[in-house]
């Protein structure tokens, strides 16, 4: 691809467009731009496309179930040639302009190889670490490694890590202990090994007598103890051991090819072992040489037993070895690079540091003065041949040093049978080399210490030593390792001593290796501190030898390092390895202080393990310190706070068949080049607790809609079960607590969301339909049902579904102790504002919580350098919907303000269009074309037919017996393959459709899933992928047209299932191999009606390359926007009016014809054909691709209240001419009173339906005379008061510039009485009943928008069909809702619904990239589906060509037979009835591929 | 014949793609519950339901046979659903002079809104059928 190339100016704008959010808005912005030609980045934070919508369970106003209609969608956009995915991705930076923005693109790892993960969840499976599920509103758990939901695209998992724990990386060796500690919690404790095996090969040993810096970084330390790593370790290394044979079966290491190459390791301690078995198992020949008659260097010969049992070092010595690792005892290698000579091919230098020294003081060499490294050994070798120990028994003993060996020497004497034992050394008793415990621990066994003193002597008497002469010092440090301290005067004595041990430091025995190895002073070797190598090429060291001694973990870290650099060194590769450095997690306090609340587990104070009593362990070498226990080691690793989130535990890497996963990832960074950015970041609900006092986060059974969404949903947390939270009791009484951080500026919120009020009433319609038993009541201050056909379904939620609607405040919620019932606190108002006090008690209660832009979407928008609104969306100007702060950027959906589905998927498509017309001429320059693999002629093959049946997670599976119809279908005839599968349209079905139909050679598919009229599509595209003709598919609808029709006889829906499993096959096993013709798009759009809606639409096709004829009824453009004067916050309604018929007339695409009207229409997408009429008569053939619904609406006359019988009777619209005019020109004659009813025509009989502007009409209006004249008294009375979004502020401003508001119950409408000369208004006031009277010196009267009446005739005439109040009705309310189900139609503006400027705008620009999308395909393709003629039939009887409504039959004198002008025919199949020789069939529905069916129906089976 | 309580009529519907199968997913997407006796078969029209399918169903045996159109009006190829309603008057006419209970044919036109009504027409026709008694003409076949 050529996108991240620098594009040259004079080729036009890059072709591209980065999307940024792929919730529903950004998927649908995705595909229009896709569809005119443009590439898209489609970029998304999470792992997963779907947003919000994918958590939704049903959407309002038709319950459809919102996964249901989005799974297409998202797989279409997965399936997308010219959208790319970037999951897991966040903007970093832009640069450039519009039409060549350059915007870089930081994705994060995702630790998951999405080419090769097949979604099957085996990782998540394996996986101890739980999370909080947050798609299911944190009501259930997830893994570390999880999917964000089943239908999820890209359908992989994703890994969520922070970074390597602290622990991991204090590790010399980065031992996971965060992973084997998730572990041991989960009770895994055979796993806890491997994991701790994959870096340490010494598990028991380092359970003992690391020094644990993990526990020195733990987050744990933070205001409280460290978790006992080492403790816990140890019991997992004893817990293995004490299984039998069949438990700790070691892992059967990787088959390894021998690599032919020879290595020796000279010395057995940590170092060299570690080496050995790496190099193992990178599969070299390894024989380690060990002076010792026994292995494991220091290990084994410098600590003492009841440190660490000789046992357990030889039980990880012995794993070792039996992983092939040769060892040879006894054999001292006093030429090392002699060995390169005998045939190895390198060497690693492991020996330790076993030479002991001694102060040069008189009487060091007495045969009773010995050193701790050779006391220490003989300690334990004693009883091995030659090897007896100094014999201390009876003895007094005086240590010389402070550090570990001196303690281990000291306390192995006492344990020897020592009379007495002390030791003195340099440092002061709190400086001592050796932790404060040990020395304690010295202690309390009896030791003496004798701190702060320098030794001049050890004294004899006859030979024997009698003592150690000394003087206390005052240290003042070391200065090159060497001590600085002064004598004190006055203190020399001499501590009595039979023995004298020196334990003042130890040094490697380099022998020869110091004169044929560079070496460090003379006494370390010399390394490459990154390689190991020594000064010899070849050989190789590390470990105490090359650093003095350290400890154990040290030595292994060396060990691994030797061994990867000597493997490189063999292969000829560069040794040095480039550093990675993962993030490490750094947990702030307050972080830390928040997980330790998710548990108590978390809480509980650190254990150590149980230590013998110091009277006992002074008395043998058995071990000091016993292991945990079972309960104590889970209970210790319980406390782990999981710093990484991920542990690192490597089970999912064991578990992936795939190999998918990579915990090594790195971020990448990409650098994009678009043209254009749309920002569809989408929303996040409020918290919950945004109002402390409604107890969310408290009391259990107050959950937020979010919660309950999900609750509700089949696939959530409960199966679909209403429950409550606390007890799972199912809930009779439900409380739906509306503006839950909406229209609350305390809480800074001062917007509506919008959508509220309609996802309250459907979910507790919904929750009816599961329950019903179930009584709601929602809670709310007024009802915004102001969008189509949401009044309709309030009413019928309210009068059907039994849904109680309470307008009110709810001031508080309190718990019932005992039954956890919630009691709300609330107030009910009069019309006049004054409260009434109620309680009532519930047994769950809902928070309908509002919608906010999310704290990373604001950043990014920061980042992106566009301005934000004062609740931090990014808000666009009056009449330039989606358009942002900076040129070239748009926004569509909630992040712009609070909306709903339609509402976002219109942006989005607006958003499209601007972009598409920002980069026409870049358009197909960087897309690609779907290339499909040759078909496959299957003309004389057997069918051979595949059944594939979908459980539809438990849509179709949990009703019917989804195995039985597997094997009943495996029966049928031709059916070579039969299978079931959970989601049949995930994508990894899909790709598992298409590997079976090669490797069984299906030539015939059967899905039985759901409707065709959805997912056909999807699957013939999938089987043509197979190389299939895409007409070799059969859908069975076992979902729409059983399962969920017959959900209460399972049985019986079964039994259905295999019939129509039956009836597919039966039909697919005839079915043929179809062409698809193509069609000529005729490159130019008809546009009906010359309002904004229409006009808009005109100038965005034609500036993107199309001519357009844009009619209108009436002699001049402008429609209903010539009635508007002023717009909101200021914007100019006549202004851009002005500037839109100027643009319309400046535009040469555009032909005007007005007073005109269509009269006929024939044709079809691609190829209309229309005749306009103007009012002269004259007539106009025009011919066009597309066409574009903009009648428009009308201003409903009122017929009540007077009206047109008294002029102080207005409407709304009246009223705005008349301040345009009139109140402007002279304020003095504006009104004093002014009375204004709100639903004049709207929300009654005629008109069931919310007129949607009415309420903000009727508020700007208000305020422009409290403008003109602030003394004036204007008063607005309503029913439900819907400013929603930020028209909210308006409705804040004219309440505190004083207008008056006042509901009125639709049962006691306002009245409109004479008063003397003048008017008064009559109001029943609620609850009282009273009455009040307001005068009036002008009613303005909210009107409404009714359809336009010419609708019914345009409907005929496009087929299209119109809602029962006459609007058009869209192909789909939710997903399309600018399409027609009939193709190359499109629908704007109040044509569709009533709606405001912008929103006419956006849906405008909306319908005319879907029609680009159309006119820019210059050719489409036509289906198959049509009539065709068998000639050797046909008797030329001429019946079809009689019947076929569209003239698609020609029989002319002469010819023998009827023919099939294909792109005319529709595929009606008259013809074919019409045929009595059945010459004519329809393609795809033959007359034996039907007449089968009907056998396979009354089959009886 | 032997009526039995237990008779579940068999019934093959043929419905047109744009309105009946249309409205008869939307029962599934509401959820309507109605008798499982009835078997689709989808085509493009009911005009392309041919005598022919209708005539094979009933002598195969079917219980009851529905075909589902557009209301008049609404056809998506603008008159199929007349048609068809041409077709089965006469077919009826002619089943009954053959002696056959040409009651076992109905036509209904559901739209793609009309999912209550498309369950309440299934429930209709299955109570109708049941009363009727099994289709004989699969027996008579048999001889």
């Amino acid at each position: 691809m050529t996108s991240s190339m620098p594009q040259d100016k004079e080729k036009g704008p890059v072709g591209a467009v980065l999307v940024v959010g792929a919730g529903i808005g950004g998927m649908q912005a995705s595909l229009d731009l896709a569809e005119v030609g443009l590439k898209v980045y489609l970029l998304e934070r999470g792992p997963a496309i779907g947003g919000t919508m994918a958590q939704l369970d049903k959407t309002f106003p038709t319950n459809d179930c919102s996964m249901c209609i989005m799974s297409p969608k998202l797989v279409e956009v997965g399936r997308h040639l010219n959208i790319e995915i970037l999951t897991t991705a966040d903007i970093e930076d832009i640069s450039g302009e519009p039409g060549d923005f350059r915007v870089k693109v930081r994705q994060r790892p995702r630790y998951v190889n999405l080419a090769a993960c097949t979604g099957c969840g085996d990782c998540a499976a394996a996986c101890p670490v739980s999370r909080l599920d947050e798609f299911n509103g944190g009501l259930s758990q997830r893994r570390a490694v999880y999917k964000a939901y089943p239908q999820a695209i890209p359908n992989a998992y994703a890994i969520e890590k922070l970074g390597v724990s602290p622990c991991r990386n204090a590790c010399p060796i980065n031992q996971r202990a965060q992973g084997y500690l998730a572990l041991v919690q989960a009770g895994r404790f055979a796993d806890a090994y491997r994991t701790i095996k994959e870096d340490n090969p010494f598990p028991s040993i380092c359970g003992r007598v690391c020094n644990h810096r993990c526990e020195d970084e733990c987050s744990r330390n933070e205001g409280a103890t460290p978790v006992n790593i080492m403790g816990v370790k140890r019991f997992v290394a004893d817990w293995w051991w004490s299984q039998d044979a069949s438990v700790c079966k070691p892992v059967e290491p990787a088959a390894r090819p021998a690599s032919g190459k020879k290595i020796a390791v000279v010395g057995s301690g940590p170092a060299g072992l570690t080496c050995a078995l790496d190099l193992v198992r990178k599969g070299h020949t390894v024989t380690v040489f060990e002076a010792l008659p026994v292995a494991g260097g220091m290990m084994r010969v410098g600590v003492p037993e009841y440190r660490l049992p000789p046992e357990v070092v030889q039980r990880e010595v012995n794993d070792i070895l039996a992983e092939g690792v040769q060892l040879e005892l006894n054999r001292r290698v006093e030429d090392v690079p002699a060995l390169l000579k005998q045939g190895f091919d390198a060497v690693f230098v492991g020996i330790g540091a076993h030479q002991g020294s001694r102060l040069p003081i008189p009487g060091a060499s007495l045969p009773q003065v010995t050193l701790a490294t050779d006391f220490l050994a003989q300690v334990s070798l004693r009883g091995q041949n030659g090897h007896g120990s100094i014999d201390v028994s009876g003895k007094k003993v005086l240590v010389l040093g402070g550090g570990n060996v001196a303690i281990d020497a000291a306390m192995s004497c006492v344990r020897l049978g020592a009379a007495w034992v002390g030791m003195s050394c340099l440092e002061s008793r709190a400086k001592m080399p050796a932790h404060d415990w040990e020395v304690r621990d010295a202690e309390e066994e009896g030791i003496q210490v004798f701190p702060a003193r320098t030794f001049k002597e050890v004294t004899q008497v006859g030979g024997q030593v009698s003592g150690v002469r000394c003087v206390q010092v005052d240290l003042h440090g070391f200065v090159d390792g060497r001590p600085d301290f002064t004598e004190i005067a006055g203190t020399e004595e001499v501590i009595p001593a039979d023995v004298v041990i020196f334990a003042i430091g130890q040094a490697p025995q380099l022998g020869q290796l110091k004169d044929q190895l560079e070496t460090a002073r003379g006494w370390y070797l010399k390394v490459d501190p990154v390689t190991l190598a020594t000064s010899l090429p070849g050989i190789f060291a590390g470990g105490d030898v090359v650093t003095g001694t350290t400890f154990i973990v040290d030595a292994i870290a060396a060990g691994h390092k030797a061994a990867g650099s000597i493997d490189r060194y063999l292969a000829g590769k560069e040794m040095k390895l480039e550093a990675v450095h993962p993030p490490v997690v750094e947990l702030e306090e307050l972080e830390v202080r928040q997980r330790l609340l998710s548990s108590p587990a978390l809480q509980a104070d650190r254990q150590e393990m149980q230590k013998r009593p110091a009277a006992q362990r002074r008395l043998d070498f058995a071990e000091v310190y016993a292991g945990f226990s079972e309960e104590e080691a889970r209970a210790e690793a319980a406390r782990c706070l999981g710093c990484g989130i991920c542990s690192e535990c490597l089970q999912c890497v064991y578990a992936c068949r795939a190999n998918a996963i990579d915990h090594n990832m790195p971020a990448r960074t990409l650098e994009l080049s678009v043209g254009a950015i749309v920002l569809s970041p989408g929303l996040q609900p409020m918290p919950g607790d945004i109002k402390p006092e409604y107890g969310y986060g408290v009391y259990p059974n107050v959950v937020t809609s979010l919660e309950f969404e999900r609750m509700l949903s089949a696939s959530g947390p409960f199966g679909g079960v209403v429950q409550r939270p606390s007890d799972s009791r199912h809930p009779k009484k439900v409380a739906w607590i509306q503006c839950v951080g909406s229209r609350d500026e305390r809480c800074g919120q001062g917007y509506c969301s919008s959508v509220c009020c309609m996802y309250a009433t459907k979910e507790a319609v919904i929750a009816r339909e599961h329950d019903p038993s179930i009584q709601p009541t929602i809670f709310y201050m007024d009802i915004r049902a102001f969008g189509k056909g949401f009044d309709a379904y309030v009413e019928r939620a309210e009068k059907e579904q039994g849904v109680r609607y309470e307008r009110c405040m709810v001031s508080a919620v309190k718990e019932v102790p005992g039954s956890r019932n919630l009691r709300l606190i609330y107030a009910t108002f009069g019309s006049d504002g004054r409260p009434t006090g109620h309680e009532d008690e519930f047994d769950l209660v809902v928070l309908s919580t509002g919608l906010k832009p999310t704290a990373e979407a604001q950043e990014t928008a920061r980042r992106l350098g566009i301005d934000l609104n004062e609740y931090g969306f990014a808000e666009s100007p009056g009449f330039h919907p989606t358009a942002s702060s900076r040129p070239g950027i748009y926004v569509a959906g909630a992040f712009s303000e609070p909306k709903d589905i339609p509402e976002t998927v219109i942006e989005a498509s607006c958003a499209a269009s601007f972009a598409s017309a920002d980069l026409a001429a870049g358009r197909g320059t960087l897309t690609r074309q779907m290339v499909y693999p040759a078909e496959r002629d299957v003309s004389e093959e057997e069918p051979r037919v595949g059944v594939f049946v979908c459980h539809c997670g438990i849509n179709i599976g949990g009703v019917v017996n989804v195995p039985e119809v597997v094997d009943f279908a495996r029966a049928l005839p031709n059916v070579v393959y039969a299978e079931r599968n959970l989601y049949t349209c995930s994508q990894d079905t899909q790709e598992k459709i298409t590997r079976v139909i090669q490797e069984q050679g299906l030539n015939r598919v059967v899905v039985a899933s759901c409707t065709p009229r959805t997912h056909e599509p999807l699957f013939q595209d999938t089987i043509r992928q197979a190389g299939l003709n895409r007409y070799l598919f059969e859908l069975a609808n076992l979902r729409e047209q059983d399962s969920w029709v017959h959900r209460g006889s399972p049985e019986v829906a079964t039994h259905k299932a295999m019939q129509l499993v039956a009836m597919a096959v039966a039909k697919a096993r005839r079915l043929r191999p179809l062409q698809r013709g193509t069609l000529k798009v005729e490159p130019s759009a008809l546009v009906i009606g010359g309002g904004l809606a229409g006009m808009t639409a005109a100038l965005s096709i034609a500036a993107q390359g199309f001519a357009v004829t844009l009619i209108e009824r009436q002699d001049r453009l402008g429609g209903n926007l010539r009635h508007i004067y002023t717009g909101l916050e200021g914007s100019d309604p006549q202004a851009l009016l002005e500037d839109t018929i100027r643009r319309v007339s400046e535009e040469p695409r555009i032909t005007v014809l007005l007073e005109s009207e269509v009269v006929e229409i024939k044709g079809y997408v691609g190829q209309f054909q229309s005749t306009i009429e103007n009012r002269q008569q004259a007539r106009w053939e025009v011919h066009h691709g597309v066409v574009i619904v903009a009648t428009g609406g009308q201003e409903i006359r009122p017929r009540s209240y007077s009206y047109g019988e008294l002029e102080q009777v207005v409407t709304q619209r009246e009223l705005e001419e008349r301040i345009q005019g009139d109140f402007r020109q002279n304020p003095a004659n504006t009104p004093e009173s002014v009375v204004m009813v709100q639903c004049v025509g709207s929300r009654d009989e005629k008109h069931p339906y919310c007129s949607r502007i009415c309420c903000t009409q009727a508020i700007k209006n208000a305020l422009e005379i409290k403008k003109l004249s602030p003394r004036a008294r204007v008063t607005i009375l309503y029913r439900d008061l819907r400013s929603y979004g930020f028209r909210e502020r308006l409705y804040r401003q004219a309440r505190q510039a004083g207008v008056m508001f006042l509901q009125y119950d639709p049962e006691n409408k306002p009245k409109v009485t004479r008063n003397g000369h003048g008017l008064q208004v009559e109001l029943v006031i609620q609850p009282e009943k009273e009455k009040a009277t307001f005068p009036a010196d002008l009613i303005v009267l909210s009107a409404g928008i009714e359809a336009e009446p010419g609708n019914a005739a345009l409907s005929r005439l496009l087929k299209l069909p119109l809602t029962a109040e006459g609007f058009f009705l869209e192909a789909h309310v939710k997903l399309r809702p600018v399409d027609f189900a009939a193709d190359g139609v499109f629908l704007c503006g109040l044509a569709h619904s009533p709606r405001a400027v912008d929103e006419t705008i956006a849906q405008a620009q909306a319908a005319s990239v879907r029609a680009v999308a159309l006119l820019a395909k210059k050719e489409l393709t036509a289906t198959p589906i049509i009539a065709s003629v068998n000639p050797r039939l046909c008797s030329a009887c001429g019946l079809c060509v009689e019947i076929c409504p569209y003239g698609a039959r020609r029989l002319e004198p002469g010819m023998k037979y009827a023919e099939v002008i294909d792109v005319l025919c529709q595929g009606c199949g008259a013809c074919v009835v019409a045929c009595p020789n059945k010459a004519s069939q329809q393609r795809g529905f033959e007359f034996l591929q039907i007449s089968a069916m009907i056998d396979a129906a009354v089959e009886n089976i | 014949m032997m009526r039995e309580s237990s008779f579940e009529p068999r019934i093959i519907a043929f419905l047109c793609n744009w309105c009946t199968y249309t409205g008869a997913d939307l029962a599934g997407t509401s959820r309507l519950q109605y008798p499982p006796n009835v078997r689709i078969i989808r085509l493009m029209c009911s005009g392309a339901v041919d005598p022919i399918y209708v005539l094979k169903a009933d002598l195969a045996g079917a219980d009851g046979i529905l075909i589902g159109g557009c209301h008049p009006g609404d056809c998506h190829y603008q008159e199929g659903n007349y048609k068809e309603r041409r077709r089965v008057v006469a077919l009826k006419q002619i089943l009954k002079d053959a002696g056959y209970d040409e009651d076992r044919i109905w036509i209904r036109w559901i739209s793609a809104s009309e999912g209550q009504r498309f369950a309440e027409a299934i429930r209709e026709i299955t109570v109708a059928m049941k009363e009727k008694g099994p289709n004989p003409a699969k027996s008579e076949w048999a001889i």
